[in-house]
């Protein structure tokens, strides 16, 4: 099968069911470099699943996922270094909470990419500072704002050095107030070049930065197109209520 | 009165017994020290065994944990002791103990400890697993540790009984202290060293109480 040598990610004819449910039903979905791709879609329709296809937290049925051209569906992959070059941060932030900030950054550093302590550290640091955290290193989970929490979890992912990073509705479980910081964090990615696929509900966040939006709906993608285009003139009216509906 | 304190705290009978209840009392610390990291170290071995993906591995637990739960230690104990040797497998007395307990224990730390497990959340393995951490990297590092200050309480407590216990190793002829009291209580007609022991476990136990007392209100409070 040909496949797209420029795609960062190329998912083709993804299927996934739980026992009879079938929740993707073929997903095709190609995110080239530097590339940031929206997806929006009622709850249920299978967001969630398909970024947790992306890095075999849920093992696919059927289709293919390539990374940078690489078949990570292979029997032979070595799963954790693919899955060190996907970044994903979730919804319920998911820090440990028995370590503090630099610890929840260093650990893969240390274990997984087998950088020593000091090396570790600093690269920890540079990505703590990158989220405006430098000075909460020492903090523990229980100790930060729930804006701060999902900024660290975004310094542990992109510590890795990924070449995508999958955002599961990364602001849904914020206060209002603590949206913005986690949004500006994603916006100084997005303009550093970092590939990204964000599931979630922020509007205005879509409209100004993403290159592309995917409508989903029943395991389906039922529309893709550039922000202003699905936004404001979609070709299903389904999509124009679901976005009216969202924006109130 | 005075019969009560001649014949249950009499001062001359515990000077002459003293060096008896000591021997015991050092025995049992040795017995401690062996019994008790074994039995978590089994526990913990256990509690990983039950999470892995095989069935077999995992009805195999079952089957222990029931088993060495319902099976009363004594018996088992003098099973190995007794038993054993006569399939040429003999272990010693201390051996036959550590044994004895090691199986017995393990089933119970075991339960606590996939409890610990069982109450971290999901994500934690995800998040975990999701950096490229292996399953028995996110275990050690992430899941482990968390289970295990999610169950401190269940752990105090389960040790305190293990402690206690250590008393059986007098059916197998290792004279720890409450065996050395017994010794002494017959060589000197008196129940003073039996009320020494006691004192003795009394003051040792007491710090573990206390903590685990600690840990249970801090619990209430958090509720
Ligand atoms: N582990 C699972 N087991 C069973 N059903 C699941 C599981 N994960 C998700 N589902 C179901 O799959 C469907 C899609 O879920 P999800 O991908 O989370 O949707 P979304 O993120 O778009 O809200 C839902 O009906 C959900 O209940
Ligand atoms: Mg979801």
């Amino acid at each position: 099968m040909s496949h797209d040598q420029a795609a960062i990610l190329e998912v083709r004819g993804l299927h996934k069911s739980f026992g009879s449910l079938e929740v993707l039903k073929g997903v095709d979905l190609v995110v080239r470099p530097r590339e940031l791709v929206f997806v929006i879609g009622p709850s249920g329709s299978g967001k969630s699943t398909l970024l947790r296809c992306c890095n075999r937290l849920e093992e696919p049925n059927a289709g293919s996922i390539r990374i940078e051209g690489v078949d990570i569906l292979a029997p032979r992959v070595d799963i954790n270094a693919v899955r060190q070059r996907i970044g994903m941060v979730f919804q319920s932030f998911n820090l440990y909470p028995h370590l503090n900030a630099l610890g929840n950054v260093t650990l893969a550093l240390r274990k997984v990419a087998g950088k020593p302590r000091e090396q570790a550290e600093a690269a920890a640091m540079q990505a703590l500072a990158r989220v405006g955290l430098a000075e909460k290193a020492k903090s523990y989970p229980n100790e930060l704002s729930g804006g701060q929490q999902q900024r660290v979890a975004i310094a542990r992912a992109i510590a890795l050095e990924p070449v995508v990073m999958l955002f599961d509705e990364p602001t849904s479980a914020l206060d209002p107030e603590l949206v913005g910081s986690v949004l500006a964090v994603m916006r100084e990615l997005r303009e550093s070049g970092m590939t990204m696929v964000v599931v979630s509900h922020e509007m205005r966040f879509a409209r100004s930065a993403a290159d592309r939006v995917i409508f989903m709906d029943h395991g389906r993608i039922l529309e893709e197109g550039p922000p202003a285009q699905l936004f404001n003139a979609p070709d299903h009216p389904r999509i124009r209520e679901f976005i009216a509906s969202i924006e109130h | 009165m005075e019969r009560l304190v001649a014949s249950f705290f009499n001062l001359d009978i515990l000077q002459q017994a003293w060096p008896i209840l000591l021997e015991g009392f050092w025995m049992t610390v040795k017995l401690t020290l062996v019994v008790v990291p074994l039995g978590v170290a089994g526990g913990l071995a256990v509690a990983l065994a039950s999470t892995v993906r095989s069935r077999l591995v995992r009805w195999t637990v079952v089957v222990y944990v029931d088993f060495f739960r319902a099976f009363p230690p004594l018996v088992l104990l003098m099973f190995i002791a007794f038993g054993l040797p006569f399939l040429k497998i003999d272990l010693g007395a201390f051996g036959a103990v550590a044994l004895a307990f090691l199986l017995n224990t393990s089933s119970y730390y075991g339960e606590i400890f996939r409890a610990g497990i069982e109450s971290v959340p999901r994500g934690q393995y995800e998040a975990a697993r999701s950096t490229g951490l292996s399953a028995l990297q996110t275990m050690g590092w992430v899941v482990v540790p968390q289970a295990t200050r999610n169950v401190i309480p269940d752990l105090i407590s389960n040790t305190l009984e293990v402690v206690k216990l250590t008393s059986l190793a007098s059916v197998v002829a290792l004279p720890e202290l409450l065996f050395a009291a017994r010794q002494a209580q017959s060589l000197t007609y008196n129940a003073t060293p039996i009320i020494a022991a006691g004192i003795i476990y009394l003051v040792c136990l007491w710090p573990l109480v206390r903590l685990l007392s600690r840990f249970e209100h801090r619990q209430i409070a958090l509720h």
